[in-house]
């Protein structure tokens, strides 16, 4: 059958783009904070000022003139990740993982050349990969140290963890592994790996590639749902944490694993995927109509994780 | 969380408005529900003529009134002749004068009419009871048998209305009756023995109309009060009711013609059935009662033609609306398609499609080139733009010089839509490669395409633009499609794997 019957989705609390949109973006994220996580130089500022961790800030370029200055700003590092500051879904995102004798490499190798950095922070500013087009700001970043207990999961790329907070709730997990068909990147809708992780430990579930569900990694082949994703008390502390920070009630966290820093916080996002049921094998409907019924309970951080970790749990045995 | 249900009010309130408003047009103003309807009209003509003895003539001549025809066009040709139309209690009326004529006189008055289906006529007030007849001696005792026999097997205005006409047609009719009918016409017995008994009827005079007849003449009816309407009767041949094909000329029971300062006058009419559009003949109608309705057909010609292009847009809408929300087709720019289908609707599909794919083609390669050069993306596009008129313009050209005429209109598309379709489809394939847009660029053309054969229906376009209502009806729509949450169609493929077990 190429088709699901509506009724079958809704029984297991399937929700769809147009619901999400009305019932969940629409009622619980004010317009005004969507500055807050649109702008990703904003996210960095607030978060360093509530102590969640992010990755380093090289420097930001907001003028055409700027641009001859990034040799000497990237100087001595071994690699650097140059981003649009309002772009969306992954759009503009340069990543140099080798810089040797001036010349600079992509994780596949390939090397970019001076003029083509140079072009890509032009593209940038004149907002050819924000929303509408508005003038942008690049941001240059430090390159992460990715925990090597993804090795083997992911190809050529930085795995990030997604998180979807409900007001302050962390309801559902999931980790993106890159392939090769999504070129190093992390999407899904580019070829990205997603695995369904359990709220309570930070275990696999299941795994989706391009919408259906897959056992192994296309190009490593390792076996996904083995993966235990490690900090991941701090990760929903760190998730739950964005939601004072942001105030929107329906937020999808980004986050990294760096092998010295621990979890940094890349980016948010007011408009969260839905692929990630997928990856759950699960619909998120319940989760979000669980907390809505939870009416006007305070609670601390420390107090949703909690909660989430034994409400939110999707182990099979369970 | 707030109620809905004032939304729900205002959508089924714009809904209804929009219904409302359309059927109001369709059938008050009549224009027709389906483009391409005819309707019948009849054009006849009434030519008067008399002998004038060279003294100051004036002519008096009925104008039909009759709620079964309306009047499209009329006119009236009288060389020499000062013309005054007029309307009084007596009815309309055109009154034809002048100072010194002599001899054979020919006047002329046409008038093209329109059927109504309308055929009662209602009885504005109720008449006055009419005064009764004073019978000669002679007739009077005839008439008061007739009269009471009659009376005794009816019950109401109209049987005895009815009975009398019967009688005055059976096939053996009483001695009575004919030495009644010896010394006065059947109308004018009728009407008497009706008054006499208190009944309001009066004279009418009608033209049978039948296609490419010459030299007809009114024949005389008598309309019978009956609880607000009247009813028609013909004495002559005691049929009642009026049939189709029926102008009622003149209603007041006095003379038709009225000549002063001339001799042997009479009246002859001529006519001719014809078939013209519908929607014409409700314009035309519209314009001439001055009804300053919300029609666009009071605009400049021009502008006319600009809103009939301007009026698709809501369909082109309703549909992006419709394929976006509820089936999940992905586009390249939300409304890039309406602009690309209404392109079409000048081009025509294929021609439009292939054009679009050239110009688009053409332009990836030129925009590749200009990619290496690393410009800032403002000069980029405009140099995107003005490759673009080039291309068109080179199209164009090359079309023309083979004989092609349908490259010629491919000036029709937008050129900064095009341009930033070229952009956008560029980086795409930068990034996502070039699966991802032939997905988004073949979603946009599907849309594109199907907005194509929404618009460039003939209904539709009669539709949106002579009943303005279904633009309100649109609107409602577009508001409830905002409101939907359910799944769209796609994803009930995309999210097929949570569906099991």
């Amino acid at each position: 059958m190429l088709f699901a019957r509506p009724k079958a989705l809704r029984d297991n609390g399937v929700l769809g783009m147009n619901k999400r949109n009305i019932d969940y973006i629409g009622r619980y994220n004010p317009r005004k904070y969507y500055k807050r996580v649109d702008d990703k130089l904003t996210t960095k500022q607030l978060a360093l000022a509530n102590d969640i961790a992010v990755p380093a800030l090289i420097g930001t370029v907001s003028q055409q003139h700027e641009i001859v200055h990034i040799p000497e700003m990237v100087d001595n590092r071994s690699g650097f990740v140059i981003k649009p500051s309002q772009g969306s879904g992954g759009k503009g995102i340069l990543v140099i993982t080798k810089v040797a004798n001036g010349h600079y490499y992509k994780a596949n190798g390939n090397e970019v050349t001076p003029s083509e950095i140079d072009r890509h922070i032009s593209n940038i500013l004149s907002g050819l990969f924000s929303l509408g087009g508005k003038p942008d700001v690049a941001i240059v970043e430090g390159l992460i140290k990715f925990d090597p207990v993804f090795d083997g999961y992911s190809f050529e790329g930085v795995p990030d963890i997604r998180l979807i907070v409900f007001k302050g709730f962390p309801v559902m997990g999931m980790l993106r592994l890159s392939t090769a068909a999504s070129d190093g990147k992390a999407n899904l809708h580019q070829g990205a790996v997603g695995v369904g992780l359990d709220i309570a430990t930070g275990q696999g579930l299941h795994a989706v590639q391009f919408d259906r569900p897959i056992e192994r990694h296309p190009d490593t082949d390792r076996k996904l749902t083995d993966i235990l994703v490690p900090h991941w008390d701090t990760l929903l502390h760190t998730a739950s944490k964005a939601y004072e920070m942001s105030e929107l009630g329906y937020l999808g966290t980004d986050m990294v694993l760096d092998q010295e820093l621990g979890p940094l916080l890349l980016e948010l996002n007011a408009r969260p995927g839905l692929a990630i049921q997928i990856a759950n094998s699960q619909g998120i409907l319940p989760r979000l109509q669980h907390v809505e019924q939870m009416r006007n309970k305070f609670m601390s951080v420390e107090e949703r994780v909690a909660y989430a970790k034994t409400h939110f749990s999707n182990r099979p045995n369970t | 969380m707030h109620s809905r249900k004032p939304f729900y009010i205002v959508v089924a309130l714009l809904f209804l408005a929009g219904v409302a408003a359309s059927v109001y047009r369709g059938i008050e103003h009549n224009v027709p529900f389906l483009p391409g309807k005819q309707v019948q009209s009849w054009a006849v003509d009434a030519k008067v003529s008399f002998q004038a003895m060279g003294e100051p003539a004036e002519v008096t001549f009925s104008l039909p009134s009759d709620p079964a025809f309306e009047i499209l066009v009329e006119n009236a040709t009288s060389p020499g002749y000062g013309l005054t139309i007029a309307e009084d209690e007596m009815g309309r009326h055109a009154t034809w004068s002048i100072r010194n004529a002599i001899g054979q006189q020919d006047l002329y008055y046409k008038v093209t009419l329109v059927p109504t289906g309308n055929n009662q006529v209602i009885a504005l007030q109720e008449p006055q009871p009419p005064l009764p007849y004073s019978w000669p001696a002679t007739e009077q005792a005839a008439a008061e048998q007739i009269m009471d026999e009659v009376w005794s097997r009816s019950a109401t205005n109209l049987s005895f209305a009815q009975q009398l006409n019967k009688s005055f047609n059976a096939t053996d009719r009483s001695q009575n009756i004919e030495l009644l009918l010896s010394g006065n016409t059947p109308a004018d017995l009728f009407i008497q023995m009706l008054n006499s008994k208190g009944i309001a009827a009066q004279k009418v005079n009608a033209l049978f109309l039948e296609d490419q007849r010459r030299r007809q003449q009114l024949t005389t009816f008598v309309e019978v009060y009956h609880q607000g309407e009247w009813v028609l009767f013909n004495p002559a041949n005691g049929t009642q009711g009026r049939p189709d094909n029926l102008l009622i000329w003149d209603r007041k029971g006095k003379s038709t013609l009225d000549v002063v300062g001339g001799v042997n006058s009479q009246v002859n009419f001529s006519m001719l059935q014809d078939t013209r559009s519908a929607l014409a003949t409700s314009i035309d109608m519209l314009k001439n009662k001055d009804a300053l309705d919300f029609s666009l057909y009071q605009l400049p010609l021009e502008e006319q033609s600009l809103f009939k292009g301007i009026l698709l847009i809501p369909i082109g809408v309703l549909m992006v609306v419709f394929l976006r929300v509820i089936i999940g087709i992905k586009t390249s720019g939300t409304f890039m398609p309406v602009l690309i289908a209404l392109a079409f609707i000048q081009t025509t599909l294929l021609t439009g499609l292939i054009g679009f794919l050239l110009i688009v083609a053409f332009g990836l390669m030129i925009r590749s080139y200009l990619s290496e050069l690393n410009l800032l993306l403002i000069s980029r596009i405009s140099a995107v733009i003005i490759v673009v008129i080039g291309i068109i313009g080179l199209f164009t050209l090359i079309s023309y010089k083979f004989g092609l005429s349908e490259g010629l209109t491919i000036t029709f598309f937008p050129m900064i839509i095009l341009a930033w379709t070229i952009e956008r489809m560029s980086i795409l394939w930068e990034e996502e490669g070039a699966k991802e847009v032939l997905v988004q660029g073949g979603g946009s053309l599907f849309v594109a395409t199907l907005a194509y054969l929404a618009m460039s229906a003939t209904w539709v376009q009669h539709w949106v633009f002579n009943f303005l209502g279904i633009h309100l009806v649109i609107l409602a729509v577009v508001l409830l499609m905002g409101q939907y949450t359910g799944y769209k169609l796609l994803e009930l493929r995309r999210f097929r794997p949570l569906a099991g077990e």
